[in-house]
């Protein structure tokens, strides 16, 4: 075979698999949640973060605004401290709450920004003072159990 | 009796040990003189066009196939939990971490490791390798050093094509043909599967397999017998072996990477 041909054919060959990984990295894998446009940082401190984990996403209305940065541990409120990155299209006033909620019953955790009504709007490197922590099935479960004891305990009053 | 059957075996071992010995001997030595192909880029150009090109044709038909396979035995067994919507993430999740490196392993020893075997055998029966010996030349960076490098860079891109041709064909059976939701297909696909997790590692894999099935190909032709005999047997031990070694290494690799 000539030179130049084997080396066209080769060349085709590279290109086929190099548009099959692209193919493969852009629509069938999740990268497109990876390259966001500009972001803003806000900090926000839990009691439980329950399961949440990085790359969650934050939802307001059920539309993902932004996603979770890093999670670490304030050890002088012993609280939690999540950052997220918001998507810069969206603003938020500054006494907007945060929750931790679950997709579906048992689904992955994560958190859902609600406004609130200041003029002021959350700024980069603002905290999200109004936070409310992830249900724990044990302490709802023991709080069940109580509650059912402390009724058996006046009925047989 | 029973002496002369442990001195059996121990010599068995010994055997199967120096035999083991040479084989990595015979790979480090590969690398290394591979290190000064660098010169001669059209050796190893010349055996990507041997080795991947033509594989295209097996490759991309069957990754289509086991795409239609996947879509229908998925959409049987989700549909009676309702789930059907997660096909496409069934069928890329499968492709991707498993079938796609594996199947092409596979495959690839099937087809390019058995006519690397069988060239590299009647080079030794025909007594080539010798006279290049003769004549200075290293045969094993002219002759199987390329057809290593090339058999390492063709398997991760023949393992992507079948990949990716398997997703295609999923897509065709369960949203064309059955009537799964498109939307839904790519988009629990596109939530599910991980870039550097699921289609790295899979990647990483199929780059494991090139370099086993590779040079177990590429040391058997060197190790035949200079004999038509011998050259068929060592063809059937490429496949078999490959086979095994690829099957083995998904095992361990599996193990390590998914947790």
């Amino acid at each position: 075979m000539q030179n130049k041909s084997l080396d066209f054919w080769v060349g085709l060959f590279v290109l086929l698999g190099a548009a099959a990984l692209l193919f493969l990295a852009l629509r069938v894998g999740n990268m497109s949640s990876i390259s966001t446009g500009d972001s803003y940082v806000v900090v926000a401190k839990f009691d439980n973060i329950g399961g949440l984990k990085p790359r969650a996403a934050v939802k307001s209305a059920g539309v993902v605004v932004g996603r979770i940065g890093a999670i670490t541990f304030d050890d002088k409120t012993f609280q939690a401290s999540v950052s997220m990155q918001m998507d810069s299209h969206y603003k938020f006033p500054k006494d907007s709450s945060a929750k931790i909620l679950t997709s579906g019953l048992l689904g992955e955790q994560y958190v859902g920004i609600e406004p609130g009504g200041d003029v002021e709007l959350l700024a980069a490197g603002d905290k999200i003072k109004m936070t409310q922590s992830a249900i724990v099935l044990e302490n709802l479960i023991s709080q069940f159990l109580f509650s059912k004891a402390a009724d058996g305990k006046e009925t047989s009053k | 009796m029973i002496k002369s059957l442990i001195s059996r075996i121990g010599h068995e071992v010994r055997v199967w040990l120096s035999e083991l010995g040479l084989a990595f001997r015979t790979l480090f030595a590969i690398l290394v003189s591979g290190l000064g192909l660098w010169k001669r880029p059209r050796l190893i150009t010349t055996q990507i066009h041997f080795i991947g090109n033509y594989s295209l044709v097996i490759i991309l038909v069957s990754g289509l196939f086991v795409g239609f396979v996947l879509a229908y035995q998925g959409y049987y067994t989700l549909n009676r939990y309702g789930s059907e919507s997660a096909l496409g993430l069934l069928v890329a999740l499968s492709l991707a971490r498993e079938l796609g490196p594996v199947i092409t392993a596979l495959l690839f020893a099937g087809r390019a490791g058995t006519s690397l075997t069988a060239e590299i055998g009647l080079m030794k029966a025909g007594e080539q390798l010798a006279a290049m010996e003769m004549m200075a030349v290293n045969p094993l960076q002219r002759v199987l050093a390329p057809r290593f490098i090339a058999g390492i860079i063709a398997m991760p891109i023949l393992a992507t094509l079948f990949t990716a041709m398997g997703i295609f064909g999923g897509y065709l059976v369960g949203v064309q043909l059955i009537g799964v939701d498109e939307g839904s297909f790519w988009s629990q696909m596109q939530g599910g599967v991980e870039l550097y997790e699921d289609i790295g590692n899979g990647i990483v894999k199929s780059v494991v397999f090139g370099f086993a099935a590779t040079f177990i190909a590429i040391y058997q032709g060197y190790q035949a017998e200079a004999t038509p005999e011998g050259v068929s047997r060592a063809t059937t031990r490429t496949v078999v072996l490959s086979s095994l070694m690829v099957l083995w290494l998904d095992f361990v690799l599996t193990a390590l990477m998914f947790k």
